[in-house]
């Protein structure tokens, strides 16, 4: 690691005015959180921010629901986010998406603050010396031509290719939360989470709308009583302790075996946390059944592209998008209408 | 979860440097920040905001099996970095240094965490648990300890102090109920002998004496 001034302010007012600005590509200062991104990264030398604020002593570290309505402390902890009531039961896609990410080490300290805004884990970016519009904008992309098995086939562009990594805003983008934020010159802000991270384009070093002061202090959503219908599959190198190759996200409001509503997120194949509109608006309507299933994964992955390693997920995300819905609706869930059957989406 | 090279690199000393780089003041420190120092921004030599309570140097304070230490830490010594290197607490592993394998893992204040990610500074003021600090005396095991040994839970035995102190903590949590929850709760410690099937029986063992058992708080 290169050298850096540590600071952990008292407040959310103290940390946005002290912190150092950002920048761009990581040169800049950083709030640090769980530090399992940032501090991996500053060991490969990929960032190097000349300080760190650490956030440990904002608070923020609450989940709590007032008038039906959710907030999420940035600072709540993957661990105490996965097994929190309001999660498990009222939105087991959440809690699923958590619990299947990382290791139980790394949830005890990652934040939800921090997971949102992860980086990427393609190769070429984390080695440090390959071309990289990510980290050395204007370079290039070695992964394009190179070695992609585990990069992106939805929202590419010539200049970047990278995955989102993370598997929890597939999830929590179904609830159209709001993101909100802090910086010092104009106080608090609320973003749209869909508007939150940005597609490469021909800048894939800003991955997102924040600000170069910006702290994340929240997340702030309803959720309807259907979204006890909902859950988070994973189809991965191995059964644990991966990322995902392609993930689904799926909140079904069923009124027998017909969809009123549907809400579908995809992981491990988009550059940004994915929500697949096209294949939720064809679902209204819709008895459930495999092929209505299997031609909603269709509709997910219609225009996506594969590259010369990566072609396998849109296949595979197609079939995980179709057993997300198969399960969602065999689901068991207490006081909603719909198919009954074993709980699905255990694995 | 490929890595690139590893470019370890165990902060190195520096001394003069400190002042070159228009670092406040040795003794502004992120322990009187924890006293609760209202944090003043203010502009070092480089014309930079920095917090008068930051710096490359941090002053800590932590118990680390039940002894308490202070010290004064260039800002980039992770936990792993100062039980090995400074506090020679060498049954702690370094494995990957990425948060991927688990080697590294130690209990704060009663939570397993990966300590190769964890920065000294992050953890002042906590109770650290490490492999050292199970075993309550010479030939007084700590029962996860008995039950490894007894169920040929390793082989070469590096993996092993990490897989011990993450089965205390997996037990606590309470995520030991059935063989198929602990691998689950278990997968972030790898095996390269792949003892997995030993572990598992170890933890089964051991479940009932290790929620009665006290461990740094756990
Ligand atoms: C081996 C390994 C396996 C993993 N597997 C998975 C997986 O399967 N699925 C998955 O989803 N994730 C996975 N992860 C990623 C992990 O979940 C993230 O590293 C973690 O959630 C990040 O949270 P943190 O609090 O540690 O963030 P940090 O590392 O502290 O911060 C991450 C980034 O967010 C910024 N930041 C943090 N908090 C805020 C805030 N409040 N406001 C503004 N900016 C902020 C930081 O400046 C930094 O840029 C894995 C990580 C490792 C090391
Ligand atoms: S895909 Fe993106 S992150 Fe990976 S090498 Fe190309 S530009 Fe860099
Ligand atoms: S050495 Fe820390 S997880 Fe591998
Ligand atoms: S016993 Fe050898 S790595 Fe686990």
């Amino acid at each position: 690691m290169k050298p850096f001034r540590y600071q952990a302010p008292g407040s959310v007012d103290a940390a946005v005015e002290v912190v150092e600005p950002m920048g761009v590509a990581g040169q800049g200062g950083a709030f640090l959180a769980g530090g399992t991104t940032l501090i991996d990264l500053m060991k490969l030398h990929v960032v190097t921010p000349p300080s760190l604020t650490d956030v440990k002593r904002l608070g923020l570290d609450q989940i709590e629901e007032t008038d039906g309505e959710i907030r999420v402390g940035s600072r709540v902890t993957m661990a105490e986010a996965s097994e929190h009531p309001l999660f498990l039961e009222r939105a087991p896609a959440l809690s699923d998406a958590l619990w299947k990410a990382a290791s139980p080490q790394l949830r005890n300290i990652a934040t939800l603050g921090g997971n949102v805004l992860q980086r990427t884990r393609c190769p070429y970016f984390r080695d440090n010396v390959s071309p990289c519009n990510k980290r050395d904008p204007g370079s290039g992309c070695a992964a394009i031509g190179g070695i992609n098995r585990l990069l992106a086939v939805l929202g590419t562009s010539e200049n970047c290719i990278a995955t989102y990594a993370g598997d929890f805003a597939n999830a929590l983008i179904l609830f159209d939360p709001v993101v909100e934020t802090r910086t010092a010159a104009d106080g608090p802000r609320q973003i749209p989470f869909s508007d939150l991270h940005v597609l490469p384009g021909d800048n894939p070093a800003k991955e997102t709308i924040l600000g170069d002061d910006e702290l994340i202090t929240g997340y702030r959503f309803k959720l309807p009583d259907w979204a006890r219908r909902s859950l988070y599959v994973k189809a991965r190198d191995r059964e644990s302790y991966a990322f995902a190759l392609a993930s689904a996200a799926v909140a079904l409001d069923l009124d027998g075996d017909t969809i009123r509503e549907a809400r579908l997120g995809l992981g491990g194949v988009a550059t940004v946390p994915w929500r697949a509109r096209e294949a939720e608006e064809f679902l209204k309507g819709k008895t459930v059944s495999e092929e209505t299933a299997l031609e909603t994964g269709r509709i997910a992955f219609d225009g996506a592209q594969g590259y010369e390693h990566n072609a396998f997920k849109i296949p595979l995300g197609r079939q995980v998008v179709a057993k997300a819905i198969l399960d969602a609706a065999k689901m068991d869930v207490a006081g909603a209408a719909g198919m009954t059957g074993q709980s699905g989406g255990a694995n | 979860m490929s890595n690139p090279p590893d470019k370890r690199d165990l902060p190195e000393k520096t001394g003069p440097e400190v002042t070159r780089r228009g670092f406040l003041s040795g003794t502004a420190t992120a322990g009187a920040a924890a006293l609760g120092s209202a944090a003043a921004a203010t502009r070092d030599a480089l014309g930079q905001k920095v917090d008068a309570a930051g710096g490359e140097t941090v002053d800590i304070s932590l118990v680390i099996n039940g002894t308490a230490y202070e010290r004064s830490v260039d800002a980039r010594t992770t936990v792993l970095d100062l039980l090995r290197e400074e506090l020679d607490l060498t049954g702690t592993k370094v494995g990957c240094n990425h948060g991927q394998c688990g080697a590294c893992t130690v209990l704060m204040n009663g939570t397993r965490v990966n300590s190769c990610l964890l920065l000294a500074a992050m953890a002042d003021g906590a109770r650290i648990t490490t492999i050292e600090g199970l075993a309550s005396g010479i030939g007084e095991l700590h029962p996860m300890q008995a039950a490894f040994l007894e169920h040929d839970g390793f082989q070469c035995g590096y993996c092993t102090p990490g897989q011990i102190v993450s089965a205390i903590g997996c037990v606590k949590e309470g995520h030991a109920t059935s063989e198929a929850e602990i691998r689950e709760y278990m997968s972030g410690n790898l095996c390269r002998c792949g003892a997995y099937k030993g572990i598992t029986e170890a933890i089964i063992e051991a479940r009932d004496a290790t929620n009665s058992s006290d461990v740094g708080g756990a």
